[in-house]
């Protein structure tokens, strides 16, 4: 550890200054009542363009991405870089989708998607559905950031003996993120994203100018990636897709995209804007961290052309994929710049696990403590059970590293990924047509999910030499296509689903089953910032009647 | 700012624009390919970095185009 001091000391000084300014943030645009769900779960849902791009870039590019995604790059190749147009074609999605969602919980002061599904669907339990499956996928992805967290310290030498002294730094880490994350809230991560996102900037915009001439290259280092691929005997690996991954790699895109967009804490970072124009702005210039992500996933390959070798993983013989871009950084920057660099992936990961957290607990509190527990509950006291919501939600996932295998949050990942998905027909379809029927888009979420499982199950991975959960790459061959592609497992489940949700809707139709009432007016999907609130205003009405 | 004698709408033919940059990044078979190289890079990515500024770009014509305000 002694020859990591320099690197030490810069990572340390940069986290804390982050530290200090997320407890400031809670006097940042401080609001008169900070005892409001609205306040401390959505920043006062007040947040302009500048504010919103890194708090949303901040909130999608996760530490975990940064190093998973290179990561992926260097042990298969093309396949990885299925994050771009993942990224690309989310943006439009989101430009068509997004602003209705915002809309509507504007005009109803909705917090989260289950909210909305609550409203229009009249149907508690499927808002229920909704909500555990958004803390269910979202709780491993919290885990997943300290993942990136560790990455980086176990290559600046900081491995204890013992698993509690190995620990101690990403306890530390997360017990100051959970403190200033309990008074700040969503103004915390917001502030924080700026220094976040400079660094991340900063450092990948070096790496990409200074890497290749100390590696011969863009054409040497694609080279040398290709002479590592020819070479190995994994069928589907490569500098570019086979014949067999190419479906994979389009239903991993476009499913993950889908995916991000039902992810509640990427809804609560759009929530919590002011108006449409600043999401729409948004939506054009968000991109610019795709571009970002991109030369990050290149840093996959110049390891390999630096010849990187992974530092070794928990269990004995196996090796940490996750630790290529640390090393990379570590051989080739100087000790000062690795520190910020490293500082970057440490941070990066502080951003999104507060804003998850935020959302885990903003969802427990409106879906499951108001409408299950105290429905009588005031704006104050949802405030209270959020922020200590979002304790627990930290701890739990700090529970996860240090008791579980690191291998099991990363199954929940990918699992969530294919569960949050299930929640499109009601989230996504919703916000268009109310036709398909509460009953059958409960049914069609029971089978999604029932598929989703089963598929990623049966997936082996022959390289971790694992029978289950190896990926979420499925064989066509597993039903009955005489063929050797391979299929995102959540994208056939999510298609399953809704077309379960047609047929039963259709016959719960037929058989007169009751609907329920929208709560939605159609032009509540168009509303603006203009636009007076439903919701608070009644209340208000309740509180002058009271008196 | 509210005119409540038009009823509002989000619909634009503009909007259809954007199913470019949604389509195109997923047709694997229009970039799987490794020559020609531009600048180093195989076209597998290079191609792939070009359809980022093709989203950027389609994204704020159909925000300029759909902006509150202007209508068409």
């Amino acid at each position: 550890m002694g020859d990591h001091i320099v690197e030490i000391s810069v990572f340390a000084f940069l986290f804390l200054l982050v530290s200090v300014m997320g407890f400031i943030a809670s006097r940042w645009r401080a609001p008169q009542d900070m005892a409001h769900l609205d306040e401390w779960g959505l920043g006062g849902r007040s947040f302009g363009g500048w504010i919103t791009w890194f708090l949303v870039g901040g909130d999608l590019y996760t530490a975990y991405t940064f190093v998973a995604v290179p990561a992926l790059i260097f042990g298969a190749g093309a396949a990885g870089f299925f994050a771009v147009p993942y990224t690309v074609v989310i943006y439009p999605i989101f430009f068509l989708i997004l602003i209705r969602l915002w809309s509507v919980s504007h005009r109803h002061g909705f917090v989260t998607p289950a909210d909305f599904v609550r409203t229009r669907f009249d149907s508690p339990t499927l808002a229920l559905l909704i909500a555990i499956t958004g803390i269910t996928a979202t709780m491993p992805y919290i885990a997943l950031q300290l993942i990136g967290i560790e990455a980086v310290l176990k290559t600046m030498g900081m491995t204890g003996e013992s698993a509690f002294a190995r620990h101690l730094p990403i306890i530390v880490a997360f017990a100051i993120l959970a403190a200033y994350t309990y008074q700040s809230g969503l103004r915390a991560p917001a502030l924080i994203a700026f220094v976040k996102d400079t660094l991340i900037y900063l450092v990948i915009i070096v790496a990409v100018l200074w890497l290749p001439s100390q590696l011969g290259g863009w054409s040497a280092i694609f080279d040398a990636a290709d002479a590592k691929f020819q070479a190995s005997p994994a069928p589907g690996d490569g500098i570019i897709l086979n014949a067999n991954n190419q479906i994979q790699y389009f239903t991993l895109a476009l499913g993950s995209a889908l995916a991000l967009f039902l992810y509640p804490h990427s809804i609560t970072g759009v929530l919590a804007s002011k108006n449409r124009n600043v999401i729409k702005r948004n939506m054009s210039a968000l991109p610019a961290y795709s571009l970002l992500l991109g030369l990050i996933a290149l840093l996959g390959y110049m390891a390999i052309a630096a010849g990187v070798k992974p530092l070794p993983g928990a269990k004995p013989g196996s090796v940490d994929g996750n630790t290529v871009v640390p090393l990379l950084f570590d051989m080739h920057f100087p000790a000062w710049f690795a520190g910020v660099a490293f500082a970057a992936i440490g941070i990066g990961a502080l951003v999104p696990a507060a804003i998850m957290s935020i959302a885990a607990a903003n969802l427990f509190t409106r879906n499951i403590y108001k409408e299950y527990l105290r429905r009588d509950a005031t704006p104050a006291q949802e405030a209270t059970v959020a922020k200590v919501t979002s304790l627990v939600v930290k701890l739990g996932a700090v529970a996860c590293i240090i008791f579980l295998d690191p291998q099991f949050s990363i199954d929940l990942q990918l699992i969530g990924g294919v569960i949050i998905l299930q929640t499109a027909p009601s989230v996504m379809v919703g916000l268009f047509t109310r036709w398909l029927h509460r009953g059958g888009l409960i049914a069609g979420w029971v089978a999604g999910m029932g598929l989703g499982f089963w598929m990623l199950w049966q997936i082996p991975n022959a390289v971790t030499g694992r029978a289950h959960f190896g990926g979420s790459a499925f064989s066509l061959a597993e039903f009955g296509f005489d063929t050797t592609r391979t299929v995102y497992a959540g994208f056939v489940a999510v298609l399953v689903n809704l077309l379960v949700a047609v047929i039963v809707s259709v016959a719960l139709r037929a058989a007169g089953t009751p609907e329920g009432t929208d709560g939605t007016k159609p032009d509540d999907y168009f509303a603006d910032a203009d636009d007076p609130r439903i919701d608070r205003d009644l209340r208000l009405d309740v509180a002058e009647g009271a008196k | 700012m509210a005119e409540p004698e038009h009823p509002r709408t989000d619909r634009s033919p503009w909007n259809w624009l954007l199913v470019v940059p949604i389509v195109v990044p997923l047709l694997t078979p229009l970039y799987n390919f490794d020559e020609p190289r531009l600048g180093g890079f195989p076209l597998f990515y290079w191609l792939q970095f070009a359809f980022i500024l093709l989203g950027v770009t389609t994204t704020t014509v159909v925000y300029q185009m759909t902006k509150r305000g202007r209508r068409g």
